[in-house]
């Protein structure tokens, strides 16, 4: 057991890999084995993430003492060898990706996994992906897991393909060719100066780097962080946003959802490594603030102008991610505390609206039956055989119809709309409250315009969300010709689970703020971090 | 060398952005291949230009680290070059499916004026 609790880091990364390939091996028929499979992996990986989470609130001696603990893969200590990071942020990160990852599981149970071939395996070696970019503590592993998410994501985007979706799935996978390359290159230029790609042990030479090298080392790093930018989708590189996550298959967008916080983790975890003597531009400072606000105020005019649910949802998240980033940028130390709380408020809200999206199409039933049935050519393209069973044009037959299937989507509805744009009493308005609470501490004693101006964005993002979610609401469900919806109660339950665990952040604010001040903390104070990982090299402050 | 090597990165770059930037799916991928060669060849580069030099070391030699190559540049690229593949090779089936599905080979799915 004390060997399991010790290779615990390890896992987030190994079980999902395993389950996935043997998930390959599988024949499509096997409904029943292959869900079970999927789903005890993805039980497991919440398990775990709880856990870990767990012991950082209560450190047991020798474990965790410093709120840091550090794997050395195959014993090769840093910065020799490759090792895996658990700190509170990451923590935090796993058990976020852990509890979205089960509903929408759950949720594809219904019919969404049998739409195509191995969806189970792509979304393990997507959940797989995203446990190890944010555990790993090496450039170049961070790149690695990155390719894997991405390229599990191309799977899973192309789910189910019709021309929508190869269509915004070729542009898609271009960006993020182009984007990995980009930070191939920022990494080939980081060892290239630095002669080494630990992320400790970069902080560690930043801060004592030779003035004729910073120079390089700074243009390396700013060609990473346009890969991260990329990846956080912040104007002008999110074009390929949008048309990706509304091309996307539901409980697919809602896995993605998290995705442009994988690029939102990268830059605060680099930028927290190379703040002393000074954060490199893209990581801080008026050249990401302004960038961000920029791209704030892009998702304020796509969600107003979005005539899809899908498509709101995809700008409201580029709106978060900006509103993510430019607190960071502006660098208030109170604000980073509530920032996470913001993040960890949003994502799960994201989810659940394109899981919710995905029922209330089927308001227009004729709409669904063109759109969104399969197209066979895929299949035969790689000689997988039809799917046994094709449940899109069967959804109208199967199932038992929830009486108050309209009300229920309307709840959900109403409660994703309060969560995103931050109304009283979910914890969204918590965590805008005390951000523009800190922002304005910062604003009045600083009398800073940033401030100010990030302010307004905030509200104006939440004033928009809330126009046009009511907007898209009103004609979802009041307009007349509308039919109810039947629902099974494996789709509902996911959404209800989600919001059931927003209500548990409101109600346990307390608690959760105080783990994320402490996180905050060490993400302020990168020595406990680099002192971790390299023991014996003497830390510069 | 170092002139040369550059030159040829140069070189690499301009035609994998310009062909990246064309309308067809075909030129694309071709532009990707040859920006992957240029990233590939760049971190080979940040190993240092060295001749004659083996990367892993001899036990009956000093251990002198001026008399050996830089490793990891090599297992990067390595990794670059195995992962690059795999996913032109993904976009290869894409650009297919896209072209069946369409019937155009343009990257927007539709003809220009169309």
């Amino acid at each position: 057991m004390s060997t399991l609790l010790r290779h615990l880091p390890v896992l987030p990364i190994v079980l999902p890999l395993i389950s996935g390939a043997l998930l390959l091996f599988l024949p499509q028929t096997r409904t029943v084995l292959r869900s079970s499979i999927a789903l005890l992996t993805t039980l497991a990986q919440v398990a775990i993430a709880a856990y870990l989470v767990y012991r950082l609130i209560y450190p047991q001696p020798g474990l965790l003492e410093h709120g840091v603990e550090v794997y050395a893969l195959g014993g090769w200590i840093a910065p020799y060898g490759i090792v895996l990071v658990v700190d509170r942020l990451s923590a935090l990160m796993l058990a976020l990706n852990a509890a979205i990852a089960l509903p929408v599981l759950v949720y594809s149970l219904a019919s969404w996994d049998r739409i195509g071939v191995h969806y189970h395996s792509m979304l393990q070696f997507l959940l797989m992906g995203l446990n190890g970019a944010f555990l790993t503590g090496d450039l170049f592993n961070l790149f690695v897991f990155f390719e894997i998410l991405l390229s599990a994501s191309y799977g899973l985007l192309l789910h189910g393909s019709n021309s929508v979706r190869v269509k915004a799935g070729l542009h898609y996978v271009a960006v993020n060719l182009t984007g990995s390359l980009i930070f191939l290159i920022g990494v080939a230029l980081i060892y290239g100066v630095a002669g080494t790609l630990n992320m400790a042990d970069l902080g560690v030479q930043w801060a004592a780097m030779a003035p004729n090298d910073r120079s390089l080392f700074e243009a390396g790093v700013g060609i990473l962080g346009i890969a991260f930018l990329i990846k956080a989708g912040i104007w002008p590189l999110n074009f390929w946003l949008p048309t990706t996550y509304t091309a996307a298959s539901p409980p697919v967008a809602a896995m993605f959802a998290i995705m442009t916080k994988v690029g939102v983790y990268s830059l605060l975890r680099m930028g927290s490594l190379l703040a002393v003597p000074e954060t490199p531009a893209p990581f801080a400072g008026p050249w990401l603030f302004y960038g961000t606000v920029a791209t704030m105020w892009f998702g304020i005019v796509g969600m107003l102008a979005a005539k899809q649910l899908t498509r709101l949802v995809a700008f409201s998240v580029i709106a978060s991610s900006g509103t993510l980033l430019a607190v960071v940028a502006l660098g208030v130390t109170s604000a980073i505390a509530p920032v996470l709380l913001y993040l960890i408020a949003s994502v799960p809200a994201g989810t659940a609206f394109f899981l919710i999206a995905g029922m209330t199409e089927r308001l227009r039933v004729n709409a669904v039956t063109e759109t969104m049935a399969p197209q066979p050519t895929t299949y035969t393209a790689f000689m997988a055989g039809e799917p046994h069973e094709v449940g899109d044009n069967e959804l109208d037959e199967v199932g038992v119809a929830i009486p108050a299937a309209l009300a229920f989507l309307g709840m959900a509805f109403v409660s994703c709309t309060v969560l995103t744009t931050g109304l009283p009493p979910l914890v969204g308005f918590i965590a805008k409250f005390s951000m523009i609470s800190a922002l304005l501490g910062a604003a009045m004693d600083q009398s800073s315009m940033d401030a100010w101006l990030l302010i307004v964005s905030l509200l104006a993002a939440g004033f928009a969300g809330l126009f046009a979610f009511t907007k898209r609401g009103m004609r979802s469900f009041w307009s007349t010709g509308a039919t109810t919806p039947r629902l099974r109660f494996i789709e509902a339950m996911p959404v209800a689970f989600l919001i059931l665990l927003s209500v548990a952040m409101t109600v346990l604010a307390g608690p959760v703020m105080s783990y994320l001040d402490l996180a905050a903390e060490w993400l302020h104070e990168p020595s406990f971090y680099i002192r971790a990982v390299l023991p014996t090299r003497e830390v510069l402050p | 060398m170092e002139l040369i090597y550059s030159l040829a990165i140069g070189v690499f770059f301009a035609c994998g952005v310009w062909l990246l930037l064309r309308p067809r799916t075909f030129q694309v991928i071709l532009g990707l291949a040859l920006l992957s060669y240029a990233t590939n060849l760049f971190i080979f580069a940040m190993g240092r230009l060295t001749l004659d030099r083996p990367p892993l070391i001899d036990p009956n030699v000093v251990a002198d680290a001026s008399l050996y190559d830089d490793p990891i540049p090599q297992a990067l690229v390595l990794t670059a070059i195995v992962i690059g593949f795999a996913t032109t090779a993904l976009f290869l089936v894409m650009l297919i499916a896209s072209r069946g599905f369409t019937g155009t080979d343009h990257v927007d799915g539709v003809e220009k004026g169309e």
